[in-house]
């Protein structure tokens, strides 16, 4: 190092930010971690004390939470040979698998009603905002705080209303009633936050297709919406893990058909004693679709959380 | 390629009006230079005949058909923007081939291979075809976005200084380029320019706007040498014309305020006596800055002048412009 810079950090600098970054990551990452590991340790060294940092893995913990098991007599276990490895698992506790468990369909009502309420904010979202941005809509102001407002309510505050109205509408325990439910939550965030993006994006750009012989929603779709990618990653993001976690009206409108994964995950718990790893493995397999639409959309996110603080 | 007609096209936005009761015509094959400073109007105007803006009152027509409910798209124009505009997430060639795969057009692909080939070429760009639009200079994307409207054969081509952001040479190299192709098409051209040099040496017509009003039409000779105004008179010639007190020199008519002198209306060698404050030697003539009892004036002398400052030039208006209070011309 030779001489001095003022925008340039010193060697010591770096390393106390490295340590300081690295020490954050290891505070933030450790309750993952130690959810994954759970996912695959034995019920025994899952309660174990002192916690056991290396144990033997295995697959009971996914095995559980995918199948409900039955207790048998010593005779039947050795007349009935386990013919796979799952089963052989079970088998070595004295069980039989009875059937599939519920999670797997649980995780695909979540699937569907994320997944699809955050498709109908982003696209709701994204008109509504680009009208916002472009056009004279009459009280607009007024409009857009209107849409802000029913974000101000806390959501408990309004779930008895909620629950009575799906009731009448048939729409209690639907995927429909709980996609747009949730739609309706998040439309206002999407709102809000793709006007800010497309407000960015320069009025000239249409007005050259327009000019170029396209129409206006031509020149939306081929000009505008290439142009918003990130901000539309990033709000299909923000809208994903509002729908993917939510509880509070989970646990209230829905039970048989459409119960999504968060209020069922605690349920395992009951089934057989506290079946720790089977929860961890549910928690594991809960965690996956966030975390990889996260990161193939993560190039966009980057750049649309930071968007707007450095001007060119 | 078609006429362009405006009658009595009024605009306002807000309290400010941008134009009032403009009429003109640019006819079919027209080279139509509007001029004016900031604000005087004429991006409006362009933008009132491309369709993005609609008038509060009046009528447009383009090759005879009324245009003034038409979209951008129906009207059939291409227009160059003055800050490029180029869509930033296509390479140079999509940029280009973008009007021509529109659904208006529909242009086969090995036409529009050929043609894009073509105006690069033009335009000396074929080696960036394949680049961002971003990754461009400001010269480079000001090409691409004239490259844009010339891959189409419009009704009108509409121009925002298309030229401003280039340097020299290349500004020179392109003024040509485009008078050529207008000739060479017959196309018409509505063009914004703040430049003389592209005003006197491109158009075949000129139209001076002034705070929204056109208050001359005609070809560039007929602005340069019969003004109306103080006003068009400025806004053509290098060096500027010298509008100075209508007594400094006898014979003003009555009603006269102003007297306007152009370089070449500065008779030298008889008459006033001025002092030389500055000589300018700019290679192909000298410009010599001169005071006649605390008035500035600027004329141009011969290229090899032994003239310098502190010495005495005799100057006597020849044929000048007489403008009243108002700023208008007197005959």
């Amino acid at each position: 190092m030779s001489g001095y810079s003022v925008t340039e950090p010193s060697r010591g600098q770096k390393w106390i930010a490295g340590i300081l970054v690295a020490g954050y990551a290891l505070i933030t990452i450790l309750p993952l971690v130690w959810i994954i590991a759970t996912g695959f340790k034995s019920s025994a060294d899952s309660i174990a004390y002192p916690p056991k940092l290396l144990f033997q893995p295995t697959l009971e913990g996914y095995v559980n939470l995918f199948t409900t098991q039955t207790r048998q007599t010593t005779e039947y276990l050795n007349a009935n040979p386990p013919q796979t490895w799952y089963e052989r698992i079970v088998h070595d506790r004295g069980l039989v698998i009875a059937g599939p468990s519920r999670f797997g369909e649980r995780f695909m009502n979540s699937v569907i009603i994320g997944f699809g309420s955050t498709f109908l904010s982003v696209f709701l979202g994204t008109l509504a905002a680009y009208a916002f941005s472009r056009f004279k809509v009459p009280l607009k102001d007024d409009l857009l705080f209107f849409v802000l407002s029913t974000r101000m309510m806390p959501p408990i505050a309004v779930a008895i209303p909620i629950f009575l109205m799906f009731r009448s509408l048939g729409l209690s325990d639907t995927h429909a009633g709980m996609i747009l439910l949730y739609t309706a939550v998040n439309l206002s965030l999407a709102v809000w936050l793709l006007k800010g993006f497309i407000d960015e994006i320069p009025v000239e750009y249409e007005e050259a297709a327009l000019i170029d012989g396209y129409t206006r929603f031509q020149a939306f779709y081929k000009v505008v919406l290439p142009q918003a990618a990130t901000g539309i990653a990033s709000t299909a993001i923000f809208c994903l893990i509002f729908a993917w976690n939510e509880y509070a009206f989970a646990v209230l409108l829905t039970s048989g058909t459409a119960q999504t994964a968060p209020p069922f995950i605690p349920t395992i718990i009951g089934v057989g004693g506290q079946d720790w790893p089977a929860v961890a493995a549910g928690a594991t397999i809960f965690l996956l679709p966030v975390m990889v639409f996260t990161i193939l959309l993560r190039k966009h996110l980057l750049r649309g959380i930071t968007f707007g603080a450095v001007r060119k | 390629m078609a006429e362009v007609e405006l009658s009595d096209v009024t605009r306002t936005f807000g309290r400010t009006s941008a134009l009032s009761n403009v009429s003109m015509t640019v006819p079919d094959g027209a080279f139509f230079v509007l001029l004016g400073p900031t604000g005087a109007g004429k991006t409006t105007t362009l933008r009132l005949v491309a369709g993005l803006d609609r008038p509060d009152s009046g009528a447009l027509r383009i090759g005879g058909t009324a245009v003034t409910n038409l979209t951008p798209a129906q009207r059939n124009v291409a227009m160059v923007f003055q800050q490029y505009s180029l869509y930033p997430h296509m390479t140079v060639r999509e940029n280009l081939a973008f009007p021509l795969k529109s659904p208006l057009l529909r242009t086969p692909q090995d036409q529009i291979d050929r043609k894009v080939q073509e105006v690069a070429e033009t335009l000396q760009i074929s080696h960036k075809l394949d680049n961002r639009a971003t990754a461009l200079s400001g010269g480079e994307m000001q090409r691409v976005s004239i490259g844009r409207a010339l891959v189409r054969n419009p009704a009108v081509y509409l121009m925002d200084e298309p030229l401003s952001s280039l340097d020299a040479k290349l500004r020179a190299d392109l003024r040509v380029e485009l008078k050529n192709i207008q000739a060479r098409t017959g196309a018409t051209f509505l063009y914004v320019t703040h430049d003389q040099i592209e005003a006197m040496t491109m158009a075949t017509h000129v139209g001076v706007l002034d705070h929204g009003r056109l208050v001359q039409t005609g070809p560039p000779r007929e602005i340069y040498e019969d003004p109306v105004s103080i006003y068009a008179a400025s806004r053509l010639g290098q060096p500027r014309i010298n509008i100075l007190p209508a007594d400094l020199f006898a014979g003003a008519p009555s009603g006269a305020k102003s007297i306007g002198l152009r370089p070449e209306q500065i008779h030298q060698g008889e008459g006033e006596e001025s002092s030389v404050v500055r000589v300018e030697h700019l290679g192909d003539q000298t410009r010599l800055y001169l005071s006649l009892r605390n008035h500035d004036l600027v004329t141009v002398t011969d290229a090899h002048t032994p003239l310098q400052s502190g010495d005495i030039v005799k100057i006597r208006p020849e044929r000048p412009f007489y403008f009243d209070a108002s700023g208008a011309r007197i005959h």
